[in-house]
């Protein structure tokens, strides 16, 4: 019996690194995480504070700045529900029944993370913009979509569109039917299984989803970046302020508004790591 | 009756109601959000005809930029998938202290606004900035040349592949590596002819999401990229100077060109990941 255990466990040895390639690919690894990724969120800090304490916190001392944070609170309180809603239902058609084009709809519910920001937002100017489709019609109804609130919520949207369905679809897929099945026969009616069976099943998977898309809401740039108009005070969101406050040489504040939205990404990072070990799942791409 | 559909075939006749409801609300929606908007575009762009949209589509200025978004999404993701197969074996195979930490690290650029990453790169890389100025030294400039796109496309870049190759590594059967340990094989040998084939299918998909995130990519790109007519002006950018001119039939012919590669990398990105499934892993 010694023999084979002892041949096992040079095979096994066999099939490791040696230890100095072990130790070379760790620390090449941890290098290039903190060369292409750390670094860039110890600048946003680093040159926030540049300045000391009190021109960071100076830079919110600005109405500007409390507009563009309201404005990016308020398009997410609009678009992250409105997606939520609606990717539990699409995921409710998807993932509990069998129909023609199944496969296409998932495609085509996917489709926004294949469109270059820039391009959607450009195709909402092209529906609601002055010589768009609607053009005509909203100015003689003085309606104001591009340059103002609904085409930034519009355009953050399309963008944050897929999030939620792509989480819910496979994990719904997975748990099938029967559970929702017996409850049924059992009496009850489709928006009680609904709220008592299925939602408790998918409450992480369906957090997970809400969160990476609120995370993409209010980070979101060059969709809303085309629909905005960059008026101050009116239309800029966090990130289009940054960046005006970037290009006017206004370092210290840009990184410190900067340094919002980046502690917003870190918290949205915990939680998430939070719910992938309660859940176990992580089918994060994207 | 219903005894005998849920015994019988679970999935096509199903007892669960609401299928019209929610499959013509998500229709709906589809459609509004996604869809309209996007037809839009493909139909004004075919207003232009033909010859005039070519003529907008691929000027030497626009012809530069597709170039330039090309070649560097193509460079960041060639460099990115060869990192990031060396992460996620590492975090897949290797413990060590401060793993976990860093594991949480590699979604950084998908949770970080674009816009973020973008001034925080051209700080870092700008000549009086921590990695700029030694580089400087060198005489190698990175922001404001397309260099600089390159090395915002591989932050953005880089967790497409380690969350696409890690659980493929983790499903990995370790017998067979060490069944070719015992027939005599090196590890590096085993690595070539055993390991890389198994996981090619899923390096290929995260090369060509992080291709095809860096094509359209805009914010994290242009504070780094000096954004120079004919030297570093990518597409995306392109169509929003289009727009400002007014120049609506320019914006809109290069936006289609640039909708049309991001689908025809979607339908490369799902024909790998089908390649994926069918390998087993």
């Amino acid at each position: 019996m010694a023999a084979p255990a002892a041949a096992d466990a040079k095979n096994r040895l066999a099939a490791q690194e040696p230890l100095w390639l072990r130790l070379l690919l760790t620390a090449l690894a941890i290098g290039f995480l903190i060369l292409i990724v750390a670094l860039p969120l110890a600048a946003v800090f680093g040159e926030a504070f540049r300045q000391g304490v009190g021109a960071y916190f100076a830079s919110f001392d600005d109405v500007d700045v409390l507009s563009a944070i309201e404005l990016t609170l308020l398009v997410a309180a609009i678009a992250v529900p409105v997606n939520t809603i609606f990717g539990v239902i699409g995921s409710w058609a998807i993932a509990k029944f069998e129909f023609v084009g199944k496969s296409l709809l998932v495609t085509l519910i996917d489709l926004p993370f294949s469109v270059s920001p820039v391009v959607a937002g450009l195709v909402y100017v092209l529906v609601f913009g002055v010589h768009g489709w609607f053009g005509p019609w909203l100015v003689a109804n003085d309606i104001q979509i591009i340059f103002a609130v609904p085409g930034l919520v519009l355009a953050t949207m399309f963008v944050t569109f897929p999030f939620v369905a792509r989480e819910l679809i496979p994990l719904m897929e997975e748990q099938g039917n029967e559970e929702e099945e017996a409850a049924i026969s059992l009496g009850a009616s489709g928006w009680q299984t609904f709220w008592r069976v299925t939602l408790p099943n998918i409450k992480w998977g369906l957090l997970y989803g809400v969160l990476l898309c609120n995370a993409r809401a209010m980070g979101e740039f060059g969709a809303v970046s085309v629909v905005s108009g960059h008026i101050r005070g009116e239309t800029n969101t966090m990130p289009l302020y940054v960046e005006i406050l970037y290009n006017e040489y206004n370092f210290v504040a840009a990184f410190a508004v900067a340094s919002l939205l980046a502690m917003l990404a870190l918290v949205t990072l915990v939680l998430k790591k939070i719910i992938e070990w309660r859940f176990g799942g992580s089918s994060a791409i994207g | 009756m219903s005894v005998q559909s849920i015994a019988g075939s679970l999935r096509k006749e199903t007892v669960l109601p609401g299928f019209g409801l929610t499959l013509g609300l998500t229709l709906t929606y589809l459609s509004l959000i996604v869809l309209m908007p996007l037809a839009a575009l493909i139909f004004t762009a075919s207003g232009l005809g033909w010859q005039g949209f070519i003529d907008a589509a691929f000027t030497p200025r626009a012809m530069a930029a597709y170039r330039l978004s090309f070649g560097t999404a193509l460079i960041a993701a060639a460099i990115v998938a060869v990192v990031g197969v060396i992460v996620a074996w590492v975090l897949v195979r290797y413990s060590f202290p401060g793993k976990r930490f860093l594991d949480a690290m590699v979604d950084l650029p998908f949770a970080l606004p674009t816009a973020v990453a973008g001034i925080a790169l051209a700080a870092i890389y700008a000549e009086n900035g921590w990695l700029g100025a030694p580089l400087a030294e060198m005489g190698l400039k990175i922001a404001f040349t397309p260099m600089g796109i390159i090395v915002a496309l591989m932050f953005e870049g880089l967790p497409f592949v380690v969350r696409t190759v890690e659980p493929v590594l983790q499903d990995l059967d370790k017998e067979v590596e060490e069944a070719a340990a015992s027939l005599g094989a090196g590890r590096f040998q085993t690595f070539l002819r055993v390991i890389l084939p198994a996981i090619l299918p899923a390096v290929l998909t995260g090369f060509a999401l992080a291709f095809a995130r860096g094509l359209g990519e805009y914010g994290s790109v242009i504070f780094i990229a000096g954004n120079l007519p004919m030297v570093s002006e990518i597409a995306p950018l392109l169509i929003i100077i289009k727009l400002e001119q007014f120049d609506y039939a320019g914006a809109t012919a290069i936006a289609t060109v640039v909708l049309v590669a991001g689908f025809l990398m979607l339908f490369v990105i799902n024909w790998l990941q089908r390649w994926n499934k069918r390998l087993g892993v």
